[in-house]
């Protein structure tokens, strides 16, 4: 007994306010330490998110810069068609030595001796190897320009690029790095006479696929992605709204539309990689449509993006109060009128919101690509969407797994591409949905 | 896909397919029939799980914590901010994420390991993989967050005000609140919003093909690769072979065990969502 009374004794010692005291410590304690986990984990959430847009923007910003040289071309006769056989030979100007052609005038530029073959060689090399097929083309759109000068703006070469862009560095041994100490100077030496400099890069907007990183762009992936969306909206919008307009309006309620319920719902959360199998099985294996076409990539993609828009669609229509349907009825509309003159209308908002969130997802997809075959080195513009194209998040892909400095950069810059398509089609959203959210 | 699936069935038992340990489906030369390797599904369902598992031991605690921080303690203006810039991370297509692994997350996690063995050991050998489980788990468990945190958001502010006013007035801390009386009230919800997420894992392509590798072993390190359902997906079909080899039919049976393991996954969290809804209408 009296072991059991000793504490309370104690306790009862100290002063009122202590003993209240007890325990509410260790209690406001946890509190504190429960809020910062909360404060910690939300601000651990936005940090990657940062983390994450800040590796993109500064890997890729300079992507949108390329470093160009800009030299006085002499398109000379003896070079090109030394023969004077171009009127009847078409060939000849396809065949022409046209790096000769650059070889010189940069000879030239620099005041290098000719005959010392390593020295210019290492010199030429500065220039993309693209310049042939640009002066080609130059000079098969117009062959009057045949014994002319004219300055013309060639690429430098990826190394160069990166070099005068400062992200080489130049403390490496000169055996250890692409760019030598001779190409270096040679790059200052132009840049001080304002031949070589940067300026904006639109060949990353319109070039197509290239093993060359500077003569690589996303002008193909871009006119994939573009034909994809138009089949998605042109195919998913109609029969989504249609499919929901039935199963809201029309179905009557029992075990079959409950099943089709719950089935596109759980569409919603198949993998993506599986819409591909389906794909690659239906469309290609079965249907016998071509790989690699922007068409069966749109189906897919289609198939993809409807569950979205019939879940956002429903909701949409389920919001319109139900006292519109029967004013509209009341005063004498049929269920059709009711339904296209009325509810559609109000719901549209809801629905166009659901549609480009979806084909917003659609844009950033890759892995079912990949399966249908838009893993592919297509350099041509597709004419229709029946012919090879890439995709702008498959182009990603495929520059991601490119070793060289100058793809981690473009593949940045084709991210950033992408990311702002994203945002301004999830804007685009937003702001519809502030415009017409109505609060019934 | 059931039928090419079949297809590849007829040529390679079920039972060494869904059982066999070993992954290695040869490119047999043509004509030579019976050479075409083995196709075992566990090392890459294990590969897949385990990577799933250490995204979701990232995400769910700090998803869970953002959820229940903003849905109980922030300040509507907070809320208002934290809440869509969390769920751009989810807008973000997931190709970026799997660039993300390969640039920046792969080589910090390879840098740091070898500065760590360096200073305990002197011997400054990097322990972890550029591609390895712990990257592409890494980097899924941040997709991850802000499913774990809106899903929960949306249960936990379901809980009805009574409950959360009746704990308070009898004096408990909003901690005590949380862990005593919400989390318990909304732990149905919260569970099956998490097995939605763990079948999105599962499902995830982008990040696991440039993050996690292609060995396709059984291991209990996650500082190695390990290889994915998906992955192998991936690479059995993005090449020049014909439809008909069970090195290219296989990705059909794959992806149908995929499509099976993500519907069970689905199906019993709507199950779980659908039965705690009824406590409260």
């Amino acid at each position: 007994m009296t072991d059991l009374a000793s504490p309370t004794v104690r306790v009862s010692t100290r002063p009122a306010e202590t003993r209240r005291d007890i325990g509410i410590k260790r209690r406001y304690a946890a509190e504190r330490r429960f809020r910062v986990y909360g404060i910690s984990a939300i601000t651990l959430g936005l940090l990657f998110l940062a983390l994450l847009l800040s590796t993109v923007v500064s890997n890729g910003y300079t992507a949108f810069l390329q470093t160009t040289i800009t030299l006085p071309i002499e398109f000379s006769e003896k070079v090109i068609d030394p023969k004077n056989e171009r009127s009847t030979d078409a060939k000849q100007l396809m065949t022409a030595n046209y790096p000769l052609l650059v070889r010189d005038a940069l000879v030239k530029q620099l005041g290098l001796d000719a005959t010392k073959r390593p020295q210019v060689k290492q010199a030429t090399d500065m220039v993309s190897a693209s310049a042939r097929t640009q002066l080609r083309d130059m000079v098969v759109a117009d062959p009057s320009i045949i014994g002319k000068t004219v300055p013309v703006t060639l690429l430098a070469e990826a190394n160069i690029d990166s070099a005068f862009k400062g992200q080489i560095d130049l403390s490496v041994a000169e055996t250890n790095r692409k760019v030598k100490d001779q190409q270096v100077a040679w790059m200052n030496q132009l840049a001080d006479a304002g031949v070589l400099k940067k300026s904006f890069n639109t060949g990353i907007f319109s070039f197509g696929a290239s093993s060359r990183p500077e003569a690589a762009g996303v002008g193909v992936a871009l006119i994939g992605s573009l034909y994809m969306m138009l089949i998605v909206l042109v195919l998913s919008l109609p029969i989504g709204v249609a499919a929901s307009i039935y199963l809201e309006e029309f179905a009557p309620k029992n075990r079959l539309t409950d099943l089709i319920e719950v089935n596109i719902n759980n569409l919603a959360a198949v993998p993506s990689i599986v819409y591909g199998l389906l794909g690659l099985a239906v469309f290609i294996n079965f249907a016998g449509m071509p790989r690699s076409a922007a068409l069966v990539g749109g189906f897919v993609l289609t198939l993809m993006t409807l569950p979205t828009i019939i879940i956002a669609t429903r909701a949409a229509l389920k919001a319109v109060p139900p006292s519109i349907r029967s004013a509209a009825l009341g005063l004498g509309a049929s269920k059709m009128q009711t339904i296209f003159h009325h509810v559609l209308p109000l719901a549209m908002p809801g629905i166009l919101t659901g549609t480009i969130i979806g084909l917003a997802h659609a844009l950033g997809e890759t892995a079912p690509l990949l399966l249908i075959g838009m893993v592919a080195f297509v350099v041509d513009f597709p004419g229709s969407p029946l012919e090879p194209s890439t995709a702008l998040p498959v182009q990603i892909y495929m520059w991601a797994n490119e070793a060289e400095r100058a793809f981690v950069e473009r593949t940045s810059g084709a991210i950033i591409i992408l990311l702002i398509f994203l945002v301004f089609m999830n804007l685009g959203a937003i702001l519809l949905r502030r415009r017409f959210e109505r609060r019934w | 896909m059931l039928s090419e699936a079949g297809r590849f069935f007829s040529m390679v038992s079920p039972v060494e397919f869904f059982f066999g340990t070993v992954w290695d489906p040869r490119f047999a030369a043509a004509g030579s029939g019976d050479a075409s390797g083995q196709f075992g599904l566990l090392p890459l369902l294990g590969g897949t799980l385990y990577i799933a598992f250490v995204a979701m031991l990232f995400a769910v605690p700090i998803g869970l914590f953002a959820a229940i921080y903003m849905a109980e303690y922030a300040s509507p203006r907070l809320r208002s901010t934290a809440k869509p810039l969390l769920e751009v991370l989810a807008g973000i297509p997931t190709i970026v994420y799997g660039f993300f692994a390969l640039v920046t997350v792969g080589p910090f996690l390879r840098d740091i390991s070898t500065q760590l063995n360096g200073l305990l050991t002197g011997n400054y050998q990097n322990f972890i993989q550029a591609q390895s489980v712990l990257t592409a788990g890494i980097v899924m468990g941040i997709m991850l967050i802000p499913f774990v945190s809106s899903l929960s958001d949306d249960i936990i502010t379901q809980v009805p005000r009574a409950l959360r006013d009746g704990s308070l007035g009898l004096g408990a801390t909003r901690s005590e609140t949380v862990k005593k009386v919400i989390l318990p009230a909304a732990l149905p919800g919260i569970v099956g919003a998490l097995l939605l997420t763990a079948s999105r894992a599962v499902g995830e392509t982008m990040i696991v093909v440039l993050a996690a590798g292609v060995a396709a072993r059984m291991q209990l390190t996650p500082f190695e690769p390990m290889t994915t359902v998906t992955v192998k997906i991936v690479h059995q079909l993005t090449g020049d072979l014909e439809f008909t080899s069970p090195q290219t039919l296989v990705a059909f049976a794959l992806g149908i065990t995929l499509f099976v393991i993500t519907l069970c996954l689905n199906i019993y969290a709507l199950y779980i969502v659908r039965k705690y809804r009824e406590q409260y209408e």
